[in-house]
C-alpha cells in the first residue's frame, strides 16, 4: 500500500514536471491559447499575405508570408549578395554604381507599395538608401531590384520613399542637412544656419513602366526631415513632412536638437510646386548622380550619371511649403485612409497630436500664422490642430490605420503598441511588445483601404526572446490580430538585419502576376548561347569570353584550355531550362568575387582573372539533378606566353580549336 | 498487426520527444519505412500509347509526307531546347538518342510527354522505364504547340521520311 502511494506520487511528479517542460516560460500570460492555429499554415499551403520588411543595416528587402512569419525571400537592394552574384555578376555591377563610384552598401529603411487610387497594385516596391541618398524599384513580377536613382543635393534619405496616391511621385527628403552640391561645400561645420539646407525630391514613376526621374526639388531651411507621407482623399495634392532638429545645431544633436517645445510638420503643396516648374520657377542645377536601370530582355544593367536638376525655392515660392508646430522631435508623420487626419507622433512629447487637413487648409487661407521660420510661414498650433490623444504611452513613433476609424501607435519608451480611436483621441487598448517596438504594419494600413486583421510589430531589441546566440541576436518582429477589439498576440518570428517600415497586402494582389522563367527566345544578351551549337571561347587580347550553357547536368563547354596567366576571363553563362525553379549556379576555384546564379533563360557573367598555373576545377553550385555532382569541368591555365591553343569542347576527346578574333 | 505496434510505438516516442523529457526512439521509424512505391497508372484508365496530355492521334492527323519547313524549324528549335541532352544518334547523351524514336512511340505521346513531362513522369511505365535508366528528368522546356509539333517533325525528317 505504501509502495502504490509512493508510485502514485512519482507518477504525479513526473506528470507535473513534463507539463511545465512543455509550457513556455515568457509568453503565457500574453497569449492565448488558439494563437498556434491562427498562425498554422499547413505543409504546401500559402500564406494568405504578403509582408515586406525593410531591412535595415543588411541593406536588403525581406519577404515574410503571413500570419506563418514564414521567411519566402531575401531581396538584394543595396548591398551586395555573394549568393546571388548580386554587384558582383557583370550585368549586375552597375546597378550599384553612384557618383561616388560603387557603392556595396547601405540601410535600407522604408518600403513602399505602388499605389493606384490610394490602394496597392502589386506593380512595384520601393525602398530608400539612407547612408548614400537612393531610392530603388523592384518588380513584383520577378522580385527583382530593376531600377536605382541617387538622390543629389542630399545628406541623407531618411523622410523616402513614400509615395502620393496614385504612384505619381516617390518622394526623398533628406535627414541631414547639408551645403548644397554645387555649392562650395568646404565650409566651417558651425556655418550651418548659414550654408546647409534641405531639399525635398519629387520623382516621377512612369504609369506603365514604372521609370524613375527627378522631376524637381523644392529647397528647404537646414533642418532634418525625418519622415513624411502623401496627403490622399482630400488631402491628396499634399505631402506632409516631420521634421526636427528645427535648432539647426550641428553638433551633439542629442541635446542640442531637443532644445526648442516644439518642431515642426512641413505641410507640401506638391500641385502648387508643379504649377511653379511648368511656369518655367524652376531653377537649373549642375549636380553629378547615377540613374541605373536593369533590362530583363538583355538581363543586364546600365548605369548612367546625370547632371542636372530642377531646384524650386521654398522661400522665393510662396505658398508651396507651411510649417507648423508639433511638439518635441516628431518622428512618425501619419496619413488617415480618408486624408483628413495628419498624426504627428513626437518622440519627446507626453500627447499625440492629430491635425486637421481641413483645419491647416483654413488657417493658410485665413493667415492664421505665427511669423516665419526662414521664410517659411508658421501656422498656429491650435489653427491646424485636431485634437491631442493624452497620455498615451511613452515615444510614440509611428501610426497605421484599420478600416474601422481606428490608429496605432508604436510606443518605443514604454515598449508596447497603442489602439486609439481617431474621431475620439480615446485610447481603447494597449500592449506590450518584446522589446521596445519601433515601426508597425497593418496589413493595409497606409492605404484608403485598410484591411486590417494582421498588425505587425518590428521590434529593436530582442534579448530572451529566442535562444541565445552570443552577443548578437537576430531581430524580431511580433504578429498581432486585429480583428477584435483587443490586440491579441500571435507570433514571434525573426527578421534579418534591422527591420524599419514594412507593408503588408494581400497576397492576391501578387502572387498570380509572379514570373516563372525568362523565355530563352527573348533572351538579348550580347553574349548569349541559344543552345550548345552557340557555345564557343572567343580570344580579344587579354581577354578571354567563354559562350556557356548550363542545363541538368552539364556545362558546355566543360573543357577549356589554352587560357594564359594574364588573361580577363570572362564566363558568360545561359541556363537553357525553360522550367520554373530550375536555376545553375557557377563558381570556379580562386574567383576573387562571387559565385552566379542563373536563372531559367537568362545569362550572367562571372569575371575571373587566374592567379596560378594549373588546373582550375568549376562547376554548378545549385543542386539541380541526381547527377548534379556531374555538373563540373576544368580550365587549364598555362603560363603568360604559353602556345597552347584554345581548345574547348564537351564530350568530345579533340575539343574543337576555338574562333580567335 | 505489426506495423501497428510500431506505429504505437513511434507515437509514443514522438509525445515524449515533444516535451523534451523522454527517450527518443529515431531508429525505428527509419528502419519500417516501406520502400518507395512508384506511381504507376490504372492500365484500366491510362493509355500507354497515347500517354497524357492534350494530343490524340485524330488531332495531330499527321500524314506520311514530311513537312519539310516544318522540320527546319523544328531543328533551329531542338537546337536551343533539346539537343543539350539528346543526340540525333541512337547513342544516349544525358536523355535517349532520338534515332528510331518515331518508330518505337506514337506521335501523340511524343508530343504529349514534351509538353507535359511532370505527370507522364509520374505514371507512364515507358517514361519510368527512361528515368530509371537516364536518372534525370527530362524538363518542361515549356514549347509552344507550334515548336512541340515542328520538333516532332524533325524526328520523323531525322527517321527518314521524306
Amino acid at each position: 500500500m505504501k509502495n502504490l502511494i509512493k508510485i502514485v506520487a512519482v507518477t504525479g511528479l513526473i506528470a507535473t514536471t513534463s507539463l511545465q517542460s512543455c509550457k513556455p516560460k515568457d509568453t503565457g500570460n500574453a497569449v492565448s491559447g488558439d494563437a498556434g492555429i491562427k498562425t498554422y499554415v499547413a505543409p504546401g499551403k500559402y500564406d494568405e499575405i504578403y509582408n515586406f520588411v525593410s531591412g535595415g543595416f543588411s541593406g536588403q528587402m525581406s519577404v515574410y508570408g503571413l500570419p506563418s512569419g514564414r521567411l519566402l525571400r531575401v531581396i538584394p537592394v543595396f548591398s551586395v549578395d555573394p549568393e546571388k552574384g548580386w554587384g558582383y555578376s557583370e550585368e549586375t555591377k552597375p546597378m550599384l554604381n553612384t557618383s561616388h563610384g560603387m557603392v556595396p552598401w547601405d540601410d535600407l529603411h522604408h518600403v513602399q507599395l505602388s499605389k493606384t487610387n490610394g490602394e496597392y497594385d502589386g506593380k512595384w516596391v520601393f525602398g530608400n538608401a539612407n547612408n548614400t541618398p537612393r531610392i530603388a524599384r523592384i518588380d513584383l513580377t520577378t522580385f527583382r531590384t530593376q531600377e536605382i536613382i541617387e538622390i543629389p543635393n542630399s545628406g541623407g534619405n531618411h523622410s523616402s520613399p513614400f509615395i502620393t496616391e496614385n504612384t505619381e511621385y516617390v518622394v526623398a527628403g533628406t535627414r541631414f542637412s547639408v551645403p548644397m552640391d554645387d555649392a562650395n561645400g568646404d565650409v566651417a561645420i558651425d556655418t550651418y544656419k548659414e550654408n546647409f539646407k534641405g531639399t525635398l525630391s519629387f520623382i516621377s514613376v512612369g504609369k506603365e513602366d514604372g521609370k524613375m526621374d527627378i522631376a524637381f526639388q523644392i529647397k528647404c531651411p537646414g533642418v532634418n526631415f525625418d519622415l513624411s507621407r502623401a496627403g490622399k482623399g482630400v488631402s491628396n495634392g499634399w505631402f506632409f513632412f516631420s521634421c526636427y532638429n528645427t535648432e539647426q545645431a550641428n553638433t551633439l544633436l542629442e541635446v542640442n536638437a531637443s532644445q526648442r517645445d516644439k518642431d515642426f510638420i512641413m505641410a507640401v503643396n506638391w500641385k502648387k510646386a508643379e504649377e511653379y516648374l511648368k511656369a518655367g520657377k524652376g531653377k537649373k542645377q549642375a549636380v553629378r548622380y547615377a540613374h541605373n536601370t536593369y533590362n530583363e530582355k538583355t538581363h543586364s544593367a546600365t548605369s548612367e550619371i546625370k547632371t542636372e536638376v530642377i531646384v524650386l525655392d521654398s522661400k522665393e515660392l510662396k505658398d508651396i511649403c507651411y510649417f507648423i508646430p508639433c511638439p518635441k522631435s516628431p518622428h512618425g508623420c501619419d496619413v488617415s485612409p480618408t486624408g483628413e487626419y495628419i498624426v504627428a507622433s513626437g518622440k519627446l512629447a507626453a500627447v499625440i497630436p492629430v491635425f486637421s487637413y481641413d483645419k491647416i487648409i483654413k488657417a493658410i487661407a485665413a493667415k492664421s500664422f505665427d511669423g516665419e521660420f526662414d521664410g517659411i510661414p508658421v501656422i498656429k498650433y491650435e489653427s491646424a490642430l485636431y485634437g491631442e490623444v493624452k497620455k498615451p504611452g511613452l515615444g510614440p513613433l509611428h501610426t497605421e490605420f484599420d478600416a474601422d476609424g481606428n490608429a496605432y501607435t508604436s510606443m518605443f519608451v514604454s515598449s508596447e503598441v497603442v489602439k486609439w480611436n481617431i474621431k475620439e483621441l480615446k485610447v481603447i487598448d494597449r500592449q506590450p511588445t518584446f522589446y521596445s517596438i519601433g515601426h508597425l504594419c497593418v496589413v493595409g494600413g497606409d492605404t484608403k483601404k485598410p484591411t486590417g486583421k494582421y498588425l505587425i510589430a518590428y521590434n529593436k531589441i530582442t534579448k530572451d526572446r529566442y535562444l541565445p546566440t552570443g552577443p548578437e541576436l537576430s531581430q524580431s518582429a511580433q504578429l498581432f490580430d486585429i480583428s477584435g477589439e483587443k490586440m491579441k498576440l500571435l507570433l514571434d518570428f525573426p527578421t534579418i538585419g534591422e527591420p524599419h517600415y514594412a507593408q503588408a497586402v494581400l497576397a492576391d494582389v501578387i502572387k498570380n502576376k509572379s514570373l516563372k522563367m525568362f523565355k530563352i527566345e527573348e533572351n538579348m544578351h550580347p553574349y548569349v548561347a541559344k543552345g550548345e551549337k552557340e557555345t564557343k571561347v572567343v580570344r580579344e587580347g587579354k581577354k578571354v569570353h567563354v559562350y556557356m550553357t548550363a542545363i541538368r547536368s552539364h556545362l558546355t563547354p566543360d573543357n577549356i584550355e589554352g587560357i594564359k596567366m594574364g588573361d580577363e576571363v570572362y564566363f558568360h553563362v545561359t541556363n537553357l531550362e525553360q522550367d520554373w525553379d530550375v536555376p545553375h549556379g557557377f563558381a570556379i576555384k580562386g574567383a576573387d568575387n562571387a559565385e552566379l546564379l542563373i536563372m531559367p533563360g537568362e545569362t550572367q557573367t562571372l569575371k575571373w582573372i587566374p592567379t596560378k598555373v594549373g588546373i582550375s576545377p568549376m562547376y554548378c553550385t545549385d543542386f539541380c539533378s541526381a547527377l548534379h555532382q556531374e555538373m563540373t569541368g576544368y580550365v587549364r591555365v598555362s603560363p603568360a606566353g604559353s602556345n597552347v591553343p584554345i581548345k574547348f569542347g564537351t564530350g568530345v576527346t579533340t575539343p574543337e580549336v576555338a574562333a580567335t578574333k | 498487426m505489426k506495423t501497428r505496434t510500431v506505429l504505437a510505438s513511434i507515437m509514443i516516442a514522438a509525445i515524449f520527444s515533444s516535451c523534451g523529457g523522454g527517450e527518443t526512439k529515431k531508429t525505428e521509424s527509419q528502419t519500417t519505412q516501406e520502400p518507395a512505391q512508384s506511381m504507376v497508372a490504372d492500365p484500366a484508365t491510362y493509355d500507354p500509347k497515347r500517354g497524357e496530355g492534350k494530343y490524340t492521334a485524330e488531332s495531330l492527323a499527321l500524314t506520311t509526307k514530311l513537312d519539310e519547313a516544318q522540320a527546319t524549324t523544328g531543328e533551329n528549335v531542338s537546337n536551343v531546347k533539346c539537343t543539350s541532352c539528346h543526340k540525333m544518334s541512337a547513342e544516349k547523351l544525358v536523355g535517349p538518342g532520338w534515332k528510331g524514336v518515331t518508330e518505337r512511340r506514337t506521335g501523340e505521346w511524343i508530343m504529349n510527354f514534351i509538353t507535359n513531362p511532370d505527370p507522364m513522369l509520374d505514371k507512364d511505365p515507358e517514361a519510368q522505364a527512361m528515368l530509371e535508366i537516364c536518372l534525370v528528368r527530362m524538363p518542361n522546356q515549356s514549347l509552344s504547340d507550334e515548336d512541340a509539333r515542328a520538333i516532332l517533325e524533325y524526328m520523323r525528317k531525322n527517321d527518314g521520311l521524306k
